[in-house]
């Protein structure tokens, strides 16, 4: 592309062909003045506030729509431009309601900063104002029209990233507007209070109601972290107030989330301010909880695990740990049991994504979404198969609809339809329950028509025979029957699929943590690695999780038989490396899953339980048979925010801060390492987790030293090869994504360049049969599916939040 | 979510037969870019443009209802409330307004108790006015539906109109 040189301002600049002036001008660091105007959305010069002086041009030119030519001379700040640029400033507070001095926007207004700035005082044209109502009747946020100023940024944001379509403009002329259609409620409309609106609105048309009253922007601190709700992990400024949070803006600057948000992350971390947090320990005394001090409750927990773990051996301990605690607590919590000498060890909440960590550990040797989500916009195709991303992670479903905005071949294959469907180039509607089938039938056409990616199957992976020898054509023809879709749809999928460059495959909860979900990622991997979609960018298997740090929680070793990084324990060199630099003897004997413990096997000997932050007595489709283990235990100490069903059952509950009053790293789905900063401090007496449990282990005798959750990332790094180049201090504004071996290592977008965990990808046939008893096994338990475990941690959250009503 | 009162109201006392709307709207799915000919065909059929009968082209066409609304109260030719069986047009050009006829349309009015851009509450007519019909030498004239009706004086609107069943 030839560069095109031009003088702005007297500044001489080249720009590569196609920049608009406004890009060239702000590239110089000219601020030139825009209210319609941004970077995501297409230039729809609508505002004119950004025109510009062209030089030998008859007019002023819009400059977010003019293209820069060679040659071009212009001027941003002429008298003639700040002339125009007042009077449509003035045209604009003609009819728009000056009523900044109660305005919620006031300091941090486009339209208020550019009227002090071209001294715009009052309107010199007085006509007819709009009269419209305001309209608050959701429990969101406010919306109030009058103050619009028409710039089409929120319509953009509605219809073309989050498409929702709840909002456009009607009328026409003077009376044209913005909302939903027929002037109905914004509520009645398709609004997922997804707040992207909000969030790009130049003026105070669209307020939080949770904002209103509560502070000026320069009275307010803002504060960087991330969502506490699904493993997107999006960055968030928490905007808080006299110790309590106001507002949630989105981080522009995030590579995760690009300024993007959902309604948990805007509006769900209310329930950091509920009524019902707990705020000093408690004991059960006979039938009611007492509330004590720290020194008592400590006293009581020490006595109890020392005197089971005499009388019983260390294996009568255990512990669960949420996947919502951070990485520093979630490894001294496992540390802190395995130093103890038991080795149980687990996260029941983790449960829901075994499937998908079990099918992905078979193929690849790791348990990590491959390629990260940023690579999907650039994928050339991907296949959507029983996912509802803009549902379960909104940031993935935005993604989608930017690649397939930029071309890329969406396939979609679904029982139900989704907000992505009408948009899908193949959009194949499969019975429920027969995406194993279909994603076999694809690994068939694709062997078939010899579409598959020989050199890849060769240099790296293994079983490819078996494999194919599987494959016949009454693969095909059974899963005709299956899908109930028609061979042409079928073939012509697979084919836009495998013919793709780069193409990868996403499938969310629905698809993974049903019954059977583990043959339909051994599916999803093997047609990956058939059509040699892995390994390198854009491409690669999606399966992402729904809690902030499962994948962390994890990585972390809150697994019974792995250590920090997946460092099996059975192994003498691990468990030698691990005593030795923890000072104490770690015990070989395995440790008791959390699936084994509800189901009957470990009832006998585990006596007490630390449960921190997880709540499994409200989880899943065992919720008796769990409480009732916990019910038996001798001692069950509780670390929760909540009153929960599980705290419910315990001797001891210990007040825990939540995600907003301590800092910590949480590994999102694409094993981006962020940091999560203290906005606010605990409510009453209640204590961050890795404080709590760090004076555990000081009074069970363990000399830890920790001040900070700084000093436990130290030694993570030291203990874990993915995690050995990161530090708070490197991962900074952008987070470090893991593998990321020394301290010079920029981190990894994607896995297994070169070489998969376990060597060769390792392709494992899946059997007609098994695919039929799945279907059938689906349609039975068709409406017990749709509960998935997956969400019951958020829940706890959840239901104490605003967005509980949505 | 739920709609909006007034949407389930209109359903119940305005029940509206959306049985050919799949046939209508066939030629033109997948085709986004059809808005404007699909409204068109509909308010053919119905005589204006029905929000059940728009709620449908949303889900059937994948185009959000706030796209369909924002297009519909663009184009001016577009009619969301139902409209009367004739259609009565004053000519409001320069020639007819010399002629009187603002009087005319304000005998209308009178005479049928509704003003300009409304419909008769018996469906039977709406009053509309329009720039210039075309027919200057007729001034001052109206259209009914596609009957020219010229050289009116105030008193003769109302045989006019009883032409009308």
């Amino acid at each position: 592309m030839s560069a095109i040189k031009l003088t702005i301002d007297g500044k001489e600049l080249e720009v590569a062909a196609g920049t608009t002036i406004l890009q060239a001008a702000r590239e110089l660091g000219i601020d030139l003045p825009t209210l319609c105007h941004d970077p995501e959305l297409p230039p729809n010069g609508a505002c004119r506030l950004c025109v510009v002086e062209v030089e030998k041009a008859k007019s002023l030119v819009a400059s977010c729509v003019t293209p820069a030519a060679p040659g071009m001379v212009v001027h941003t700040e002429s008298e003639r431009v700040v002339r125009v640029r007042r009077s449509i400033l003035s045209l604009l507070i003609a009819n728009h309601p000056l009523v900044c001095i109660t305005c919620e926007q006031t300091g941090s207004c486009k339209l208020q900063d550019y009227c002090y700035r071209y001294s715009v005082t009052e309107n010199e044209y007085v006509g007819e104002t709009k009269e419209l109502p305001l309209d608050s009747s959701n429990a969101f946020f406010v919306r109030d029209m009058t103050k619009c100023i028409l710039c089409g940024i929120c319509v953009g944001k509605c219809q073309e990233i989050a498409g929702a379509g709840a909002i456009d403009f009607t009328m026409r002329g003077f009376i044209t507007n913005v909302g939903p259609a027929y002037e109905d409620k914004i509520e009645d409309s398709t609004c997922v209070f997804c707040g992207l609106c909000i969030d790009s609105c130049p003026v105070g048309a669209l307020v939080p109601k949770a904002l209103i009253g509560k502070g000026r922007p320069w009275q307010v601190e803002k504060t960087k972290t991330i969502c506490p709700y699904c493993g997107v992990g999006c960055g968030i400024y928490l905007q808080t107030r006299d110790n309590e949070v106001i507002n949630v803006r989105p981080d522009f600057d995030s590579p995760v989330n690009r300024g993007h948000l959902c309604a948990r992350g805007k509006f769900g971390w209310d329930y950091l301010q509920s009524k019902e947090r707990l705020t000093t320990p408690l004991i059960r005394s006979e039938e009611v909880f007492v509330a004590v001090g720290w020194e008592e409750a400590f006293g009581l927990i020490v006595d109890n695990l020392k005197e089971i773990r005499s009388s019983f051996g260390p294996a009568a301990l255990m512990g669960l740990c949420s996947p919502k605690a951070s990485n520093e607590e979630s490894y001294i919590f496992q540390k802190l049991f395995r130093s103890l000498g038991s080795n149980n060890v687990d996260s029941y909440s983790r449960h829901c994504h075994a499937p998908a960590v079990e099918g992905m550990t078979r193929a690849f040797g790791g348990a990590a979404m491959t390629n990260s989500m940023e690579e999907l916009v650039s994928a050339e195709a991907i296949f959507l198969i029983e996912a509802d991303p803009l549902k379960t992670h909104p940031i993935i479903g935005y993604r989608i609809r930017e690649a397939i905005r930029q071309g890329t071949c969406l396939i979609a294959a679904q029982s139900e339809d989704t907000g992505l469907s009408d948009i899908a180039s193949y959009y194949l509607q499969i019975k429920s329950g027969s995406a194993v089938a279909l994603a076999n039938a694809f690994a068939a056409v694709i062997l078939e028509e010899n579409l598959y990616n020989p050199k890849f199957i060769n240099k790296r992976t293994e079983g490819f025979a078996a494999y194919s020898s599987s494959l016949g054509p009454e693969v095909v023809r059974r899963s005709l029957e299956l899908t109930g879709i028609n061979e042409e749809q079928l073939r012509s999928a697979a084919r836009a699929f495998a013919t793709a460059n780069s193409a990868a495959i996403v499938s969310t909860a629905g698809g993974v943590a049903q019954e059977g979900g583990s043959l339909l990622v051994t599916a999803l991997a093997n047609l990956a690695l058939l059509t040699g979609n892995l390994g390198r960018e854009n491409c690669g298997l999606y399966l992402p999780y729904s809690e902030n740090n499962l994948q962390g929680s994890a990585d972390m070793g809150t697994l019974p038989a792995l250590l920090t990084g997946y460092q099996p324990l059975r192994e003498k060199t691990v468990r030698d490396h691990f005593s030795r630099a923890w000072k104490v003897e770690l015990s070989e004997q395995p440790g008791l899953s959390a699936a084994a413990l509800f189901s009957g096997y470990g009832n006998k000997t585990v006596k007490a339980m630390l449960v921190m932050g997880e709540n499994p007595a409200a989880c899943g489709e065992h919720r008796e048979a769990v409480t009732e283990v916990l019910r038996n235990l001798n001692f069950l100490v509780v670390q929760e925010m909540f009153m929960t069903e599980t705290a419910m059952l315990a001797d001891v509950i210990l007040p825990a801060a939540g995600f907003a009053e301590k800092m910590g790293t949480y590994t999102n789905v694409e094993r981006r390492v962020q940091l999560n900063r203290a906005a606010i401090v605990p409510p009453g007496d209640a204590r961050p987790d890795w404080a709590i449990l760090t004076e555990l282990a000081g009074r069970l005798g363990f000399k830890w030293e920790y001040e900070s959750p700084e000093d436990i990332s130290t030694e993570i790094a030291a203990l874990t090869p993915q995690y050995a180049g990161i530090s708070y201090e490197r991962i900074g504004a952008k987070g470090l994504q893991w593998p990321c071996p020394h301290s010079e290592h920029p981190g990894s977008k994607y896995l297994y360049e070169g070489r998969f965990q376990r060597g060769l990808g390792l392709f494992t046939p899946i059997s007609m049969d098994d695919q039929a008893k799945l279907l059938f096994s689906y349609e039975e338990n068709r409406s017990a599916g749709k509960k998935t475990l997956c969400n019951c941690l958020s829940d706890s959250m959840r239901n104490r939040s605003v967005i509980s009503k949505l | 979510m739920l709609k909006s009162v007034a949407a389930v109201e209109t359903a119940i006392t305005d029940p509206i037969d959306l049985s050919a709307l799949d046939a209508i709207v066939e030629p033109y799915l997948g085709k986004k870019e059809m808005v404007i000919p699909v409204l068109q065909v509909i308010q053919d059929h119905y005589g204006y443009l029905p929000r059940p009968a728009i709620e449908v082209v949303s889900r059937l066409m994948y185009i959000p209802l706030s796209s369909l609304y924002g297009v519909a109260t663009f184009y001016s030719q577009f009619k969301l409330k139902p409209r009367g069986r004739y259609i009565i047009r004053v000519c409001k050009g320069t020639a007819c307004h010399i002629q009187g006829s603002p009087k005319i349309a304000e005998r209308i009015e009178a005479i049928l108790g509704v003003q300009s851009g409304e419909t008769t509450d018996d469906l039977k007519f709406t009053l509309e006015e329009v720039a210039c019909i075309g027919a200057c030498a007729l001034a001052p004239v109206i259209m009914v539906n596609d009957n020219p009706h010229g050289r009116l004086t105030p008193d003769k609107v109302k045989a006019v109109l009883d032409s009308y069943e």
